[in-house]
């Protein structure tokens, strides 16, 4: 039956029909929701892995216990997993196993927008690049008959338009998980040097031999039509290349390592202008060209940042391009914000008050480095909060400042990799103040569950890791336990952790509002008491505004939006803000 | 059929994203092509957010290009302006009255547009606005406002009216098919 679902959706569902046994992963923009997928249909094991290392390893075992095994995560966990990666492709594969990796170009939820093609390339893996929910549906399947007939991992590789665009699937015939044999083989899996040269050769007679798969499969496909302008593309890209150019000729990519180098050099011949539209990195164009094959227009005319549109590929091309309106100009921003009642509000409040250095972390708290809180001033990568302060302190020791940096890290990233680096400023005599917003779930992708949260992906209850008793485990004496809803009782937590010479670690324990549904009271503001001193809006909070007019703009609280945590409240000097009764409208 | 372009706008938490699944479900039921696609990478509220639907005989990008929607529907008056440039000539835009403050304006670093509905006209010969939140109320939920704004658009969609409200009868559960179904005929009478 027809479906209309995202990619991910898709490959959670071709999971399940193409005999998938186990699947795991970290939660990443844009790649969540397709374990949260597999868990909802309900067919297949799934979990939630701490981190992406785990979910590719915990994976790899699968794959070695004979279950066709799956491992998502996005683009930046595979640095994570990379370790794994790079040295899986050397063991091979006893059930199939695909690795899917989902791209962020335009940097719609992400650090970087790095391109897992090169990871393709640099661990000598397959890839397979769809280009529509259909395809990334039919894709995991072709990709564990190619994991198993060349003996390799795969990677299923997706970018955001490809996870979060929804279009319409058939499915195939499903096909009934079958576990096969768990086989000790020591020279195809104990990567001792001795053994691993071996594997290397095979790695790349393997690689040969998919070159020539490439050739043939019609996974790759020439789509002739005007022999003029012939374009090399894969994924959305060939959907964007088809909107803005219907009649043009396509190799349309669906193998996207290693590539069919007879195929392209014919395509190349059979055309008059040859163009490569890829987004990100010139992965496609420089192995054409390395082939000799002239390429007209590549990423001389188009971008090496951001995605690609048809628009984008018009202006490159010299198409015409329909005339549009400029947007509105002069509007005020709506960037994201923490929720309305958020426990982060009353922490970077106070962060912000006093002015410290704050080394921050990847979370719904990094929200935190925006004005007016403008109090974060380094993030890189997830874990990086503890460990780069403990690099602060460090060297502020060697230069005699005596300021005490702080880092701020949530529950699922001090999980993920936050707990190596506090364990390493315990064993190296550090000098931060590490504050913990343990709010039991992995907030900034949706509220998944973690190994702090009690329950796991499939909902069975287990039993919760305590931070307090971990923190104490990896070396910290100094722990307390912070209330940020209250801003006196924080500004005072954190001045003494500040105060206090070592490693200082306070933990917040309020959950998070939005999974955990938690709803307050509405404020509201007695506008004769208000004087206007705007000293509440500090707080960065959606639900408060200005009165449209009067002499003295006083604030007002919006009932649609307040969930009433009272931290604005707690700013107010002159008693003009209260709980309205009982009362909460709030409909975000 | 020429592809029909979609462009739903909003503020995180209004529901943009199930109001697409109801579009997008009833152009497949309805047997033609569709395509889907929004950036949902951060969960908290408050944020702009933009969801594009195209329905057609084949579709391909799952974009909607600025210039080439036929429908703006936004259920904030301030993203409806934001994302007007979406419209192609001749376009009708259907958005919710109702304010929300985007972060900025709360922290008093911006001003929220007082004469925004009449910006809105300049930038749209064919824009109509209602009050979606006293309807969705009326219909039992402040939270049906999604499906008021997509009662309000039926009649201009190229789908069967009886279609859409099926569909939202499927997807809805429990106590919430009546209040959808209520914020559907409000809509649709506004």
């Amino acid at each position: 039956m027809k479906k209309i679902i995202s990619g991910n959706e898709a490959i959670a569902l071709g999971f399940g029909d193409s005999g998938g046994v186990f699947a795991s992963g970290y939660p990443g923009t844009p790649s969540t929701e397709t374990l949260e997928e597999v868990a909802r249909l309900g067919q297949v094991y799934c979990e939630w892995a701490p981190n992406e290392k785990v979910a590719l390893e915990s994976a790899i075992g699968g794959s070695i216990a004979g279950g066709r095994s799956l491992a998502t995560m996005k683009h930046v966990g595979v640095n994570v997993a990379a370790d794994a990666l790079l040295t899986l492709a050397y063991t091979g594969v006893n059930a199939g196993l695909i690795l899917m990796v989902a791209d962020d170009p335009g940097m719609h939820s992400s650090q970087n927008e790095q391109d897992s093609r090169n990871y393709a390339k640099f661990a000598k893996v397959p890839m397979l690049d769809p280009s529509d929910s259909q395809e990334s549906y039919d894709m995991v399947r072709a990709g564990f008959e190619i994991s198993e007939q060349f003996d390799t991992p795969v990677m299923l590789r997706t970018t955001t338009r490809i996870s979060h665009a929804k279009g319409v699937v058939v499915p195939q015939e499903k096909i009934a998980p079958q576990v096969g044999q768990w086989v000790k083989n020591v020279p195809k899996y104990v990567m001792l040097p001795s053994f691993g040269k071996l594997r290397h050769v095979e790695l790349e007679a393997r690689l040969l031999k998919l070159q020539e798969f490439a050739e043939a499969t019609p996974l790759n496909r020439t789509e002739m039509r005007d022999p003029d302008l012939g374009i090399i593309t894969s994924g959305v890209s060939y959907q964007h290349v088809r909107e803005a150019f219907p009649e043009a000729s396509v190799l349309k990519l669906g193998l996207v390592h290693p590539l069919p180098v007879r195929k392209i050099r014919e395509f190349a011949a059979s055309v008059k202008r040859l163009v490569v539209v890829e987004e990100m990195d010139a992965i496609f164009e420089e192995q054409v060209r390395a082939m000799g094959v002239d390429v007209e227009i590549g990423k001389n005319k188009l971008p090496l940042c951001g995605e690609i549109n048809a628009d984008i590929l018009k202006a490159a091309l010299g198409g015409s391009k329909a005339e549009t309106i400029r947007p509105v100009e002069g509007l005020p921003q709506r960037p994201p914000v923490f929720c309305p009642s958020c426990a982060h509000r009353g922490l970077f409040t106070i962060l912000s008050k006093l002015k410290v250095f704050v080394s921050g972390d990847i979370g719904c708290y990094t929200l935190g480095a925006l004005p007016p809180m403008n109090a974060m001033h380094a993030v890189i990568d997830m874990g990086a909060s503890i460990s780069a302060a403990h690099g602060m302190a460090k060297v502020n020791a060697i230069a005699g400042r005596e300021e005490k940096p702080v880092a701020v890290i949530g529950d699922s990233t001090f999980f993920h990799s936050g707990m190596t680096g506090l364990m390493s400023m315990a064993y190296n005599g550090g000098n931060a103040l590490v504050i913990i917003m343990d709010n039991r779930t992995t907030g900034m992708t949706g509220g998944q569950e973690n190994p702090g949260t009690g329950e796991t992906l499939q909902g069975v209850p287990v039993r919760q890791v305590e931070m307090v008793p971990l923190v104490k485990a990896l070396g910290i004496d100094n722990v307390a336990e912070l209330n940020t809803y209250d801003l006196k009782e924080t500004e005072a937590a954190i001045r003494k952790g500040l105060e206090t010479p070592g490693p200082y670690v306070l933990i917040d324990k309020n959950p998070c509002i939005l999974r955990y549904k938690i709803r307050k009271p509405a404020m509201s503001v007695d506008q004769e008491k208000c004087t206007g001193c705007r000293a509440c809006l500090r707080v960065a909070c959606m639900a408060l505004g200005l009165t449209a007019s009067g002499e003295k703009q006083k604030v007002r609280v919006d009932p649609n939006v307040c969930n009433g945590c009272g931290v604005c409240k707690q700013m107010c000097k002159f008693d003009a803000m209260h709980e309205i009764e009982g009362e909460n409208y709030a409909n975000l | 059929m020429q592809i029909f372009n979609i462009v739903i706008a909003g503020v995180g938490g209004q529901g943009v994203l199930m109001a697409s699944k109801v579009l997008a479900e009833s152009a497949l039921a309805s047997g033609m092509d569709v395509k889907q696609n929004e950036v949902h990478g951060m969960a908290q509220r408050g944020g702009s957010v933009i969801s594009f639907v195209r329905i057609g005989d084949q579709v391909s990008s799952p974009v909607v290009m600025p210039g080439a929607a036929d429908l703006l529907i936004s259920f904030e008056p301030l993203e409806a302006l934001r994302y007007s440039h979406y419209l192609k000539p001749g376009g009708r835009l259907l958005y919710n009255k109702v304010a929300i403050n985007p972060s900025t304006v709360a922290a008093g670093m911006a001003v929220y547009p007082q004469d925004v509905e009449q910006q809105i006209a300049a930038a749209c010969a064919n824009a109509h606005g209602i009050d979606a939140l006293a309807i969705a109320r009326q219909a039992g939920n402040g939270k049906a406002v999604n499906m008021v704004m997509v009662g309000t658009v039926m009649k201009f969609l190229p789908l069967e009216e009886d279609v859409i409200r099926e569909v939202v009868r499927k997807i809805t559960r429990g106590k919430g098919v009546e209040v959808n179904m209520k914020a559907l005929v409000g809509g649709a009478e506004a």
